[in-house]
């Protein structure tokens, strides 16, 4: 099952947990079609024996829904930040090389932590203010093409690629990162979440906030979800601007 | 007394929706979720939420949508459940309304509906065909509210391995493991409302996330809460086979005109339309998956001979299509490289969603006191059959009613969980960090992946569609040989950082007994109803079993025993389920 096309050929980054030294260990799995990265996993799951035929430690990674929505499965494909479940087989280049986002704290080969995405998601204060799940009949009309932008925001998993690929996001700068400031936008859209739109935009003025952002446009690039980040990001700019002239002559 | 807590397990729609109801009641939570709770399976959720707006003048009513619900669950729902459930769900979508849920709209800025199968009304609101992610996000959202205030403590990462249970057989907390650091620990709690999703990789491969084993169901089962209508198991009828997972094509594609076709004599044949002029493709799922697994495997009319017929959405308008089905036709693309806009899916069932689950009474109590259970892992909405867009209505639902009726629960105590001696929670860590010494020492001969996966194809080729009683004797059979190679697993890591292998090692023991509860609760039904038919039964028997299942786990054997109870039919009497006729949900 060696000859050309019939395997898969992985070279992963390892780690075997928080403190521990990085490797590069390779494996061989059986190839069928349609598979993708997840599934080549799963292999090496059934079978750990790595390509020279030595038993080796199972590698872990994160993946739940495999159908790109729960943005779970996280990583470096050929140093691209991919969705493991949707990056297929035939389309990559072998061998193939996997490794964990750079950007986050590695726990274990595969698995970062990515809780400073959700933490960022509190401070921005993403939600809508409700006064509670008591029966208060419906929200506020909506008007269709506007419920169509904010659709495009609400589609943002969580996942971290765009973290990943923006220059300005790592360990020397305090930016919050493109996902969490993007959904800003999302609530301040929302006829009940503008009600809370200055405490937004106070938030994301403050150091690590949208001045951070460098317009590399890297992260709308590699967005799985393809969320407009940039414009976003853009009108953003745009809002805070004039919220600060705003604040300063009616409030200052 | 102390501040009392209530902890909930599963961070999915129900258990969001149980922990805002807690919060807003006064007491805190301790939220336990084995993935951050954004990422639970209610994401993969996508046609739509069922609720009787009555905003298209076509007179609809929740108590049409009750018709509609105990009639597409072949009358085996108790009423007053689903009546509770059918009243509140216009509630239900206008507080997600008023979360920010982006529904999508009519001209006038209302919430659209469309229609969904087993109703011939438009009753479901939807946000695109990512309407399960976008109510997801609203109580994440929500929830994470409550954190910043300091009201749940999330511990997200964290697998449930036991209830707490004291000398009188009340649950007073969970036992639970950090995956990052393996460290076990107590959360001590007043009353533990579980909403742990659905057990589809009992069948290997399904419509569901990974981490929908069923493990923690599978566990408590072991600790005495009894299983009822296990052996209903939902086969979706739109669903794209995959080397890892059958990807779910929404019933909501139907809903905006799909046609299911394949060719017979050289000419493309609708057989659904055919045989079901009302209803069309939107017959129930039971119903169309059996017709599409008849036209495929008896007749052998599937496309190109293989287990296939085509999903079409290719004579609708491209705008339109992106507007309304945008995710699905995205996911089809990505994964099948085709274009679903321009040419037609190609579709066969797939084992999708568990009717049965967790027995609950009208107020989600389960059998052990101070256990209450909700959404997908509890049995009482969907009798032997789920209408589409039912789903994340009973999720919410269920925990709208679980969180306030634990904390009336709690409240009631005549001894609050804090006061107890510490050692009944020693008692249980002890035995869970035995356990886990277990299977950490397992160096037998089997791999625990191999084994689920054989263990899957063994249920899906017997205990789905078609179901013959020889064939389930043999899977009973079957599984305890599984049971067997169990032992013989061999652990193969040994780290201490996130060392999955153990919960899932852990988590397959529970799902080898649901397995057996599912296989031997078909067996014993010997009848056809909704998910469940039997050729050497085809009609249903409402005088032998109009009855709810009832799995109980004997610990000494090993096998379930099974009780029945009555079903509450108060409301409406049962009458034969007819599809191909007219207006079949109406009275």
């Amino acid at each position: 099952m060696t000859e050309n096309g019939k395997t898969v050929h992985l070279i992963i980054k390892r780690q075997d947990g928080p403190n521990s030294e990085s490797y590069v260990e390779e494996f061989e799995v059986n190839y069928r079609p349609s598979m993708n990265i997840v599934s080549a996993l799963m292999e090496i799951r059934k079978n750990p024996v790595n390509k020279k035929g030595v038993e080796t430690l199972p590698v872990q990674w994160e993946s739940i829904c495999l159908e790109e929505v729960c943005g779970a499965c996280s990583l470096l494909v050929n140093g691209e930040p991919r969705q493991a479940c949707s990056t297929l087989v035939d389309q990559l280049e072998q061998p193939i090389h996997l490794a964990p986002l750079n950007t986050f704290e590695v726990e274990r080969d595969l698995i970062v932590d990515r809780k400073r995405m959700f933490e960022a998601l509190m401070k921005v204060k993403a939600w809508v203010e409700i006064d509670g799940t008591q029966d208060l009949g419906p929200g506020p009309r909506l008007n269709e093409r506007e419920r169509q932008f904010a659709y495009e925001l609400s589609k943002c998993m969580t996942c971290g690629l765009c973290f990943e690929a923006c220059p300005n996001v790592n360990d020397k700068s305090t930016f919050m990162g493109p996902a969490p400031i993007a959904q800003v936008k999302l609530f301040n859209t929302h006829s009940t979440g503008k009600m809370q739109e200055p405490m937004r935009l106070d938030e994301i003025m403050k150091e690590g906030g949208i001045t951070s952002c460098g317009n590399s446009g890297n992260c709308v690039e590699v967005c799985p979800k393809e969320v407009p980040l940039t414009k976003t990001l853009g009108y953003l700019n745009r809002d805070t601007t004039l919220y600060s002239f705003k604040r300063f002559f009616y409030d200052g | 007394m102390a501040q009392q807590k209530i902890v909930v397990v599963g961070g999915g729609l129900a258990g969001l929706m149980a922990t805002i109801k807690v919060v807003e009641m006064g007491m805190d939570v301790d939220l336990l979720s084995l993935v951050p709770v954004k990422r639970s399976h209610s994401a993969c959720a996508q046609g739509g939420i069922n609720g009787a707006l009555n905003t298209k003048g076509e007179d609809d009513s929740p108590e049409r949508h009750f018709q509609d619900t105990i009639y597409g669950g072949d009358f085996l729902a108790n009423q007053k459940q689903v009546w509770g459930m059918c009243e509140t769900a216009p509630h239900i979508i206008n507080m997600f309304d008023r979360m920010g849920v982006m529904f999508n709209r009519t001209p006038e800025g209302l919430l659209d509906l469309r229609r969904f199968g087993g109703t011939q009304h438009r009753r479901t609101a939807f946000s695109g065909a990512t309407t399960g992610q976008q109510l997801l996000y609203a109580l994440d959202e929500q929830v994470r509210k409550y954190e910043a205030e300091g009201k749940v403590q999330k511990f997200e990462g964290w697998d449930f391995v036991s209830a707490i249970l004291d000398e009188d057989g009340v649950c007073r907390g969970v036992t639970g493991q950090e995956l990052l650091s393996m460290n076990m620990r107590a959360f001590k709690g007043d009353a533990v409302i579980m909403a742990s999703g659905g057990p589809g990789m009992i069948f290997g491969r399904s419509t569901n996330s990974l981490i929908n084993t069923g493990a923690a169901v599978g566990k408590l089962y072991r600790q005495g809460a009894s299983y009822a209508n296990g052996e209903f198991i939902q086969i979706h009828p739109t669903a794209v086979p995959g080397d890892d997972k059958l990807r779910l094509m929404s019933e909501s594609a139907r809903g905006e005109g799909a046609r299911v076709w394949t060719y017979k004599d050289g000419k493309p044949w609708y057989f659904l339309e055919e045989k079901y002029p009302a209803f069309g493709n939107l017959v129930p799922r039971d119903i169309a998956t059996r017709e599409i697994f008849d036209v495929c495997v008896n007749q052998k009319l599937g496309v190109n001979n293989e287990n296939m017929v085509y999903l079409d959405v290719s004579h609708i308008d491209t705008d339109y299509l992106n507007v309304r089905l945008g995710g699905i036709l995205e996911i089809y693309q990505k994964f099948m490289g085709d274009d679903p806009r321009k040419v037609p899916m190609k579709i066969f069932p797939g084992v999708h969603y568990s009717m049965g689950g967790i027995w609950v009474d009208n107020q989600q109590h389960t059998s052990i006191p101070g256990l209450f259970a909700a959404g997908e892992c509890d049995y009482s909405q969907h009798g032997a059959n789920r209408l589409g867009a039912n789903s994340l209505l009973s999720a919410v639902y269920g925990g709208m009613v679980a969180g306030p009726e634990a904390v009336r629960y709690a409240k009631g105590l005549t001894e609050s969980t804090n006061g107890l001696s510490e050692k009944i929670f020693d008692d249980q860590l002890k035995v869970d960090e035995e356990e886990i010494s277990g299977i950490l020492s397992m160096n037998g001969e089997e791999n625990a992946y191999k084994l689920h996966q054989e263990m899957g194809q063994v249920m899906t080729e017997n205990v789905t569609v078609v179901r013959e009683n020889n064939n389930l004797k043999r899977t009973d059979e079957v599984l305890n040989d599984f049971m067997e190679r169990y032992k013989q697993i061999n652990i193969q890591d040994s780290l201490k950082w996130h060392n999955h292998a153990v919960s899932f090692v852990r988590g397959l023991e529970g799902m080898m007994d649901l397995a057996k509860a599912i296989t031997q609760g078909a067996y014993l039904r010997n009848e056809s109803r909704g998910a469940h038919y039997k050729p050497e039964f085809p009609d249903r028997n409402d005088e032998d079993w109009l009855k709810t299942t009832m799995a109980s786990f004997d610990a000494s054997s090993r096998e379930p025993q099974f009780s029945y109870e009555d079903v509450d039919t108060s409301m409406i009497t049962p009458r034969k389920r007819d599809y191909t006729g007219g207006k079949a949900g109406a009275k």
